[in-house]
């Protein structure tokens, strides 16, 4: 192999163990959701300053890591609130969340409803009627669905933040 | 129409690993392995179930794929969104355990899920995504 070649294939080797490297970062926080993580404690344990790691994920993943754990969050505070036997408030922390306020304006932003409404909302009509109000899983059964791709359907989609204007009354 | 599902495939960057992962840390039985370095097909699948495999094989292998999608295919494969599959137990508690025992990365750990499901996730060694469903 010539020289070019070799050192094409040597930057290529090391872009495919940094995205390696992202992925176990995107994998942890799916784990790892619950836990107090930010993104300091997450960079360090990859060696990355925090800059550098939001850098770089957002350009893999199109989103920072706060991002992601904030909307990975807020996924699995739906599949709670649907529960109905937990207080929002209970949801936010177990979900790893510290803050109610924080948790509550990116709960609105993404589903397009507070989270208490969105759990009243549950309660009164099944998972079917929420899912009417949320954009993203209007028109869809999940019933038969692989819950690989079902979970990929009910995620919370980042940049398809719920639209304010159809925001129900609840 | 008698028609059944034979076989699906799976990429692997490492063969070596790819075969300890399916082979040593879930089971399977490996049923074929031809070809040799990265250009290796291996045909793995769980004892019992001879009708049904999951072939490993090296990604972007069609001499169609042009340079530019076999990067994009090799840096989604490095990523984690590329390779997935579904694979389901009827004791999901227990083959987590034995999983995750190993260095197997954890994606998710048994979680009920609101469409009904319970289930768990892990990673391949080539990053494709392993999820597991209980059956009940």
């Amino acid at each position: 192999m010539c020289q070019p070649e070799l050192r094409r294939a040597r930057v290529q080797a090391q872009r495919l163990a940094d995205l390696a490297r992202l992925r176990r970062v995107r994998d942890r926080i799916d784990r790892e959701y619950a836990q107090p993580l930010n993104v300091e404690a997450l960079a360090r344990d990859v060696n990355m300053s925090a800059g550098h790691l939001s850098r770089q994920f957002r350009a893999a993943y199109g989103e920072s890591p706060y991002s992601y754990l904030m909307t990975r969050r807020i996924e699995r505070a739906t599949a709670l609130l649907r529960r109905g036997d937990l207080s929002v408030t209970d949801i936010c922390f177990a979900v790893g969340c510290a803050s109610l306020g924080t948790f509550t304006t990116r709960f609105t932003e993404l589903v397009g409803m507070p989270p208490g409404a969105f759990r009243r909302q549950a309660a009164a009509g099944g998972a079917d009627a929420v899912g009417a109000a949320h954009d993203a899983g209007s028109a869809i059964t999940l019933e038969g669905m692989p819950a690989c791709v079902a979970k990929q359907v009910t995620r919370p989609v980042r940049n398809r933040e719920a639209p304010v204007a159809e925001q129900p009354l609840a | 129409m008698d028609i059944t599902i034979h076989a699906t495939s799976l990429p692997h960057d490492d063969p070596d690993a790819s075969l300890v992962f399916y082979r040593d840390v879930l089971g399977f039985e490996v049923r074929s392995d031809v070809g040799q370095g990265r250009m290796r097909w291996i045909t793995v699948g769980p004892a019992g179930q001879p009708d049904t495999s999951i072939l490993l094989a090296p990604p972007a292998a069609d001499p169609g794929v042009t340079e530019d999608e076999r990067r994009t295919i090799t840096e989604m494969m490095a990523k984690g969104t590329y390779g997935w599959i579904l694979l389901a137990t009827r004791d999901l508690d227990a083959t987590f355990e034995k999983v995750q025992a190993g260095d197997t990365e954890v994606v998710q750990e048994p979680t009920e899920q609101p469409y009904g499901v319970r289930d768990c996730a892990f990673r391949d060694p080539a990053g494709n995504l392993v999820r597991i469903q209980e059956l009940r």
